[in-house]
């Protein structure tokens, strides 16, 4: 059975039809990207799912359960965490605190620091800059940032939001190894990408979604190398 | 010099009471950049309800000690204001969480007359005054005055601003709500319930309020259903003054604008030639108050509106 379960989602942004109609699983341990171009509505579909955008028809299951009528804050205690859009880190909170953020639905405190630590093992410069706040961090760094606050949270299935928009192509490569990393130690991710040729090279299977439908769906090995995919996204 | 020092400790004992208040207005602001205008209304509230129970105790020969009896009507009090914090947000500003700014503002001063005139249908329209049942002890600092009253207020308001600062700074609840003032949707991500955080948010601000209530009306020996007014009004500068937003903001402010407030009473006569009187120590307060917002629009602490995420 799978993990996340979308069937017939529509999610409307003011009077527009961000999302209709999708419909599309993530199974357990499995990586999912989606593609498309700018507007295609990735985004609407990522915030809908956490619980931050209501879903005007349709349905979400999630680990077995609706969360189609769930808020973000109930949403994230049955482990699906998103790292939004610009990361979304607290500026003025310490880098530090926003990681304890990650973990405020946690009362295991022992284990939240070990796993603190191993975040400030995994990027030292936050470990460095573990007292100063999160807003005078690089914008690489605040992905870090974003990226293991979510974790904190120790989801089933981490939703990514361009994580590697406007960083620099060392730190892209770092956030996609992480991002790799999560998904060998059984974590699922469903991550939108303006980089298609990357996304679909790190992912096993992929969504591209044009005007607010999922326009098509199959192995990320097969949809990489399709003529029209490789014409719309890779810039080819 | 004695008139200075006794003017400072004046206007310190008054301005804590200012920041007491200051804060629950700028915790508000803080998280929902809403200005509650009715929390002046609730510190008013506090003075009622505790000398209520206090005037009942001494009233029925109650064999305690004076100050027990205050703590007995401040126990009373906090409750019944942490439940009309907690209402007024429930049933006044949630419904227009998501609506123009200026619809919860009006809201804010509806909801400050309504207070005002139940408090007159319950206490009625008199000056409700304070037993004397408290220490009255004198002590002298440099040439000055400080009584008992005075020192009790100060050490209450360092206690209560300690650990409110140490809350916000260092626990759990403290830091979802510095997280949600910073945005609402992400600390949802986390698991922050808005609603939640924003209801603990009022029914702190108004737990201070009501504090700042009996405070207020020990010092003065007086309460009055219109007493929230000027009160709220000059806690709502203070707040303005150290920076909205800012709790260290408003306890600077507070302080500040109780000891101007305090040293004009003092010194306008002189300084004008007697044509003002000490009556215009609040026109002193708030002219302070317009000449530092023109040179600094988001006051004294406040960040620029722009560094807000």
């Amino acid at each position: 059975m799978s993990l996340l379960a979308i069937q017939h989602l529509s999610v409307s942004y003011g009077n527009i039809q961000a999302v209709s109609r999708a419909d599309f699983t993530v199974d357990e341990g499995e990586r999912v990207c989606l593609i498309g171009a700018n507007g295609a509505g990735k985004t609407t579909l990522l915030k809908a799912i956490a619980g931050m955008l209501p879903v005007a028809h349709g349905a979400i299951h999630f680990a077995g359960q609706s969360i189609t009528r769930l808020a973000s804050h109930q949403i994230v205690h049955l482990g699906l965490a998103l790292v939004p859009e610009g990361r979304g880190i607290f500026s003025r909170l310490s880098v530090q605190e926003n990681l304890a953020m990650g973990a405020y639905i946690r009362r295991d405190k022992a284990a939240v620091q070990q796993e603190t630590n191993e975040i400030y093992q995994r990027f030292p410069r936050l470990g460095e800059r573990r007292n100063q706040p999160a807003g005078q961090l690089s914008g690489g760094e605040q992905q870090m940032l974003a990226i293991g606050r979510a974790l904190l949270s120790r989801p089933r299935l981490l939703l990514l939001d361009e994580p590697s928009m406007g960083l620099a192509p060392l730190m892209v490569k770092t956030i996609f190894e992480t991002i790799a990393d999560v998904a060998e130690r059984g974590v699922s991710v469903l991550l939108v990408e303006q980089n298609a040729r990357l996304a679909l090279a790190t992912c096993e299977r992929g969504l591209v979604m044009e005007r607010g439908e999922i326009a098509l769906q199959g192995a990320a090995a097969t949809l990489a190398q399709d003529a029209t995919i490789q014409r719309a996204y890779f810039g080819v | 010099m004695d008139i200075f020092v006794q003017q400072i400790i004046n206007g310190l004992v008054l301005g804590s009471v200012y920041a007491l208040v200051a804060l629950g207005y700028t915790m508000v602001y803080g998280i929902l950049e809403l200005i509650n205008f009715a929390h002046g209304e609730v510190t008013m509230i506090g003075a009622m309800v505790s000398l209520t129970v206090i005037s009942a105790l001494v009233g029925v020969g109650v064999d305690l000690p004076g100050v027990v009896i205050v703590l007995l009507g401040l126990l009373a009090a906090i409750p019944v204001c942490m439940g009309v914090g907690f209402t007024i947000e429930r049933l006044a500003y949630r419904p227009l969480r998501n609506a123009p700014r200026l619809a919860p503002l009006i809201t804010a001063i509806g909801v400050s007359i309504v207070l005002q005139n139940i408090a007159m249908l319950i206490w009625g329209r008199q000056y409700i005054s304070f037993p004397p049942i408290l220490p009255q002890g004198r002590h002298q600092i440099l040439g000055a005055t400080i009584t008992d009253v005075q020192i009790a207020i100060l050490v209450a308001s360092v206690v209560l601003m300690l650990g409110l600062t140490l809350m916000v700074k260092k626990s759990r609840l403290g830091r979802a709500m510095r997280a949600t003032a910073q945005s609402p949707q992400i600390a949802g991500l986390m698991g922050v319930n808005a609603n939640t955080v924003i209801s603990l948010t009022f029914i702190l601000g108004s737990a201070l309020a009501a504090v700042a209530g009996v405070m207020v009306s020990a010092y003065y020996g007086l309460a009055h259903y219109y007493m929230g007014f000027l009160l709220g009004l000059k806690a709502f500068s203070a707040a303005v003054l150290g920076g909205i937003g800012n709790l260290a903001g408003a306890v600077l402010g507070g302080l500040l604008l109780g000891v101007i407030e305090s040293l004009g009473a003092g010194y306008i006569g002189g300084l004008t030639g007697g044509v003002l009187g000490s009556n215009y120590q609040d026109v002193f307060a708030f002219f302070i108050l317009i000449l530092v917002l023109m040179f600094r629009p988001s006051g004294l602490l406040g960040e620029r509106v722009g560094e807000r995420a």
